[in-house]
């Protein structure tokens, strides 16, 4: 149905957030993506998320790459401004928007393919930067728009929808991301609304490189019964009830009481915190090995292990480190920045 | 043979023994004393063993082009004694470490055998002293062989030894070790000597990366990202010096921000993100990085992104010869990526250029929405030239380009009474408006992309419309061609039929072959091309002249093509002018094309 134009009218008594907008102010145009697509789960998701959190969606810049995943941008947050890069690009061009104005929440979009191939090398540097920014892989384990090519990150064990072998090993993100540095590291599902979209505003409230791969099945080239990237598999051996979460708004109250040991409240920069239940079932997010071990583990048994698996809260950001001035780069007046004939002056002179 | 400040003198050395500072001293005194030089650092893709070269002339007429022959030969480097020797012209000088005497295998040479290592051995005890004092030993001896000012030399080596005064004492020593050596055995001074002249008054002396990265600063550009790669290194990393000393607020704060990426292709997506976002923002990079960008310059130019690329070009193809010269990356800079496309370039000619042009370049990005590629090369960019002061207006008001605030978002209406549309041409320049993220609630928000789209940014797989937009991108390359600098006319005769068009670093060689050829009796015009697109005056140059000899250094005459497929010049009358071994230009070169030309049998007999 992607030739039908959303309708801009909408039943005026949709609920309203703080800044007086409904669900449908967040959304985009109409998804040319295949019915019944994961990806159009975690745009729904993230427009939910972005409502909920009161996010104004013109301080949000949507990033991507290409392929069926980088599309999506389309598919949420009209009012914001997109870039739709090249391919594997999306973290440099995120890089230097970034770096030209700190002040808006940067959300990329990705997808296996332009990620764990011919973008790792670009993924593995914008963590190393603590590119303070949400980057989501939408994760099928295959290449859709090329119809249905292995990727990087499909399992060996997970054979195509003909039945071809997968000859390579799977590179893991999260773990790979973990192991890089990334301040925030989280899976999910795109089929598992309750615990992707607190994971999402989590990962937002998140200063620094908040990393979030969702499985989010191909329903037309990798669902099928052998597929390590089903939704019917996902649902079988997601890991999820290991590890609940809430995400917590600033303003609100922690209303319920957890009985100790069994969850743990962690501040995020904006004031905001996501509890996590059921913490002895699950593992300490704080603890990096230990995190990389749950994946290994869950991996091992078959299981996906899902939520939040790593956060380091006191994380520094690119411009923390690169000592950038509070104002955003593009907003300092020339007149601070050109030094003038005066100090040309000075510097012709030292070059006689 | 005599030539007072007239004359080319030549190192031979091994790369990391510390001759490159001793040579840069050699050089700053003889421009201190009012000198015309131009050194030029034939150097090798290495850090430390191999042979370099630094290669300096003096002209008394003040002109700064390479110049073939060599009147005197520093030989410290035993791997190439005998090419060195071969350099020297009849009756010319060879100087060398006589601490292991040799017999130099010619007769018309003049050699001057100075015990360097023995004179160090027998002064200082430390090993290294020994090694880096041999360097300004041979120093002190020239300073007593060209008869230099001694005190404006301890002036260069205390600005080149700052912070480490002391050692500056110890230089001296070294210097007066060689000079007293020399006068004690040789007739000082050499009849090539120097005398102080007028030729550099008022000039500076500097590199072109130093002062394109000095021109990044008072572009106002605040993104910079960069991938290490010769020739072009040095330019982000003088931005970053000068960004340091001018650009730090008082809280210790920068107003700027440096990447150094994983590579090219990052380092071009870095300063696109930064200029989508409003920032001015740039890339150095040099041949195998253009490659690599290309991609990314295709999405510039088709979404219309403003970006400066500084690409100091090197030897290519392939890896090629990075520390050597070439002007080798016109046409894949030109056209750079894939499909239809055509980007601006600039020629500066000198690093005085490289300050105004890179400047500049910010300004036309902006202006146009698409990338700007300042075209420099490793002779430019990595050599000091003695060029005119860099001049800055504070009057200049720098030119951000068609970009709406809020306000201007509220009250956009085009004639026909439209919205605004990212890529709609409302006022006929085919230069439409653009947005920055986070500028209005609920307008101007639009997504950017490399796949075709309509005027309001849209995605289009209609034919029709995206033909529509690549001919209103290519409208936009005649605006273009009403902002680039204008060419620099030579009219020696204005009923000449003969021109001579150059850019870039060719600028002096071609500069003295005028004036070579008017003492032959011919007087021919020439036009310098200062940017692509071609303005109507290089159209009309070319209208106007029978035959063009189209200096430049690479194999394929690729400015030569340029001109034929862009402006309709007829190839017949276009005579290629080619050099290509990686070497700056000479006068002598250029000339010797003329005349093969016009006088074959003159040309034959020299």
């Amino acid at each position: 149905m992607s030739y039908i134009a959303k309708p801009s009218a909408h039943h005026p008594a949709l609920p309203k957030n703080a800044l007086g907008l409904t669900r449908r102010d967040y959304e985009g145009t109409m998804s040319t993506l295949c019915a019944g697509c994961g990806h159009d789960s975690i745009t729904a998701a993230l427009i939910e998320a972005c409502f909920e959190m009161d996010l104004p969606a013109h301080r949000i810049a949507k990033v991507s790459g290409i392929g069926c995943s980088s599309k999506a941008p389309t598919y949420f947050l009209s009012r914001s401004h997109g870039f739709n890069s090249v391919h594997g690009r999306m973290p440099s061009i995120t890089t230097g928007a970034a770096m030209a104005n700190r002040d808006l929440v940067y959300i990329g979009v990705s997808g296996d393919g332009d990620t764990a191939s011919i973008g790792l090398g670009q993924f593995c540097h914008a963590i190393r930067r603590r590119l303070n920014m949400t980057y989501i892989v939408m994760n099928n384990g295959c290449y859709g728009l090329t119809k249905g090519q292995f990727s990087a990150t499909n399992d060996k064990t997970s054979p195509s929808k003909k039945g071809e072998a997968n000859p390579f090993e799977a590179i893991d993100l999260c773990q790979l991301a973990i192991q890089l540095g990334a301040g925030f590291v989280a899976r999910s599902f795109s089929g598992d609304k309750d615990q992707l979209i607190p994971l999402i505003k989590a990962a937002i409230s998140y200063k620094g490189f908040a990393f979030l791969d969702v499985v989010s099945p191909c329903v037309t080239f990798n669902n099928h019964p052998a597929s390590t990237k089903s939704f019917d598999y996902v649902r079988a051996h997601n890991m999820a009830s290991e590890n609940r979460l809430d995400y917590v708004e600033p303003k609100e109250e922690i209303i319920v009481d957890y009985a100790e040991g069994s969850s743990a409240a962690i501040a995020l920069h904006d004031g905001s915190r996501l509890v996590l239940h059921k913490l002895d079932a699950g593992h300490d997010p704080r603890d990096a090995d230990g995190a990389i071990m749950v994946i290994r583990h869950n991996d091992k048994q078959g299981r996906v292990a899902t939520g939040l698996l790593y956060i380091d809260e006191s994380q520094q950001d690119m411009h923390d480190v690169l000592a950038s001035t509070e104002q955003p780069l593009n907003q300092v007046p020339m007149a601070q920045l050109c030094p003038g004939a005066g100090a040309l002056a000075a510097i012709n002179q030292r070059l006689r | 043979m005599s030539d007072i400040n007239d004359f080319v003198v030549k190192f031979a050395t091994v790369n990391g023994s510390g001759s490159a500072s001793a040579n840069t001293i050699f050089a700053k005194t003889l421009f201190r004393m009012g000198l015309a030089v131009s050194p030029k650092n034939i150097f090798p893709s290495n850090i430390q063993g191999l042979p370099t070269w630094y290669e300096v002339r003096v002209s008394e007429l003040g002109y700064i082009a390479r110049r073939d022959g060599i009147d005197l030969m520093v030989a410290m480097n035993p791997q190439t004694f005998k090419e060195d020797l071969a350099e020297i012209v009849p009756g010319g000088w060879l100087l060398y470490d006589s601490t292991l005497p040799r017999v130099w295998p010619r007769e018309d040479v003049n050699v001057l055998g100075i015990p360097i290592a023995q004179l160090c051995a027998q002064k200082w005890s430390d090993p290294r002293q020994r090694q880096l004092f041999k360097n300004m030993v041979y120093v002190g001896a020239l300073t007593a062989f060209f008869d230099m000012d001694v005190e404006v030399l301890q002036g260069a080596v205390g600005d080149q030894l700052k912070g480490k005064e002391k050692l500056v004492a110890a230089n001296m020593e070294a210097v007066n070790l060689g000079r007293d050596f020399a006068k004690q055995n040789f007739a000082c001074p050499l009849p090539i000597r120097v005398r102080p002249a007028q030729c550099s008054k008022g000039k500076i002396m500097v590199s072109g990366n130093e002062a394109a990265g000095l021109g990044a600063i008072y572009a106002g550009a605040t993104v910079c990202a960069w991938y290490p790669i010769t020739p072009s290194t040095s330019l982000a990393e003088a931005f970053e010096k000068y960004a340091r000393r001018l650009r730090v607020n008082k809280a210790g704060k920068r107003l700027y921000g440096i990447v150094q990426a994983e590579d090219e292709l990052a380092a071009i997506g870095v300063a696109i993100g930064g200029g989508w976002n409003g920032a001015r923002a740039f890339t150095a990079t040099s041949g195998p990085g253009i490659s690599l960008m290309s991609e990314f310059l295709g999405l510039a130019y088709f979404a219309e992104v403003p970006v400066v690329l500084f690409n100091i070009q090197r030897g290519g193809p392939s890896t090629g010869m990075p520390t050597r010269t070439q002007q080798s990356d016109i046409i894949s800079c030109a056209y750079a990526s894939h499909g239809d496309t055509k980007q601006v370039l600039l020629f500066p000619a000198n690093p005085s250029e490289c300050f105004s042009m890179g400047a500049a370049a910010f300004d036309l990005a902006e202006r146009l929405q698409t990338p700007v590629i300042v075209m420099s090369d490793l002779d430019i960019g990595m050599n000091e030239w003695v060029t005119e002061p860099l001049a800055w207006d504070d009057r200049h008001v720098h030119d951000r380009g068609k970009v709406l605030d809020a306000a201007a978002l509220d009250g956009f209406k085009d004639v026909k009474g439209r919205d605004w549309g990212r890529y709609l041409d409302v006022d006929g320049d085919a230069i439409p408006y653009r947005t920055l993220p986070g500028t209005h609630p609920n307008k101007g928000a639009f997504f950017t992309r490399g796949t075709s789209h309509d005027e309001n940014a849209r995605y289009t797989e209609d034919g029709r419309i995206h033909a529509r937009i690549l001919d209103r991108i290519r409208r936009k390359f005649d605006t273009a061609a009403s902002l680039v600098p204008k060419p620099e006319l030579i009219i020696r005769d204005k009923n000449a039929k003969l021109g001579i068009v150059y850019f870039g670093a060719n600028a002096p060689a071609v500069l003295e072959a005028l004036d070579l050829l008017e003492r032959d009796g011919i007087k021919i015009n020439a036009l310098r091309i200062k940017a692509f697109p071609f303005t109507a005056e290089i159209a009309a140059f070319c209208e106007n002249h029978d035959s063009l000899f189209v200096v430049e250094q690479n194999r394929d005459a690729q400015m030569r093509s340029l001109l034929m497929t862009e402006i309709d010049v007829p190839g017949g009358k276009l005579i290629r002018t080619l050099n290509y071994d990686g070497m700056p230009m000479t006068a002598a070169f250029v000339r010797g094309a003329v005349l093969k030309e016009l006088r074959p049998a003159k040309a034959a007999a020299e």
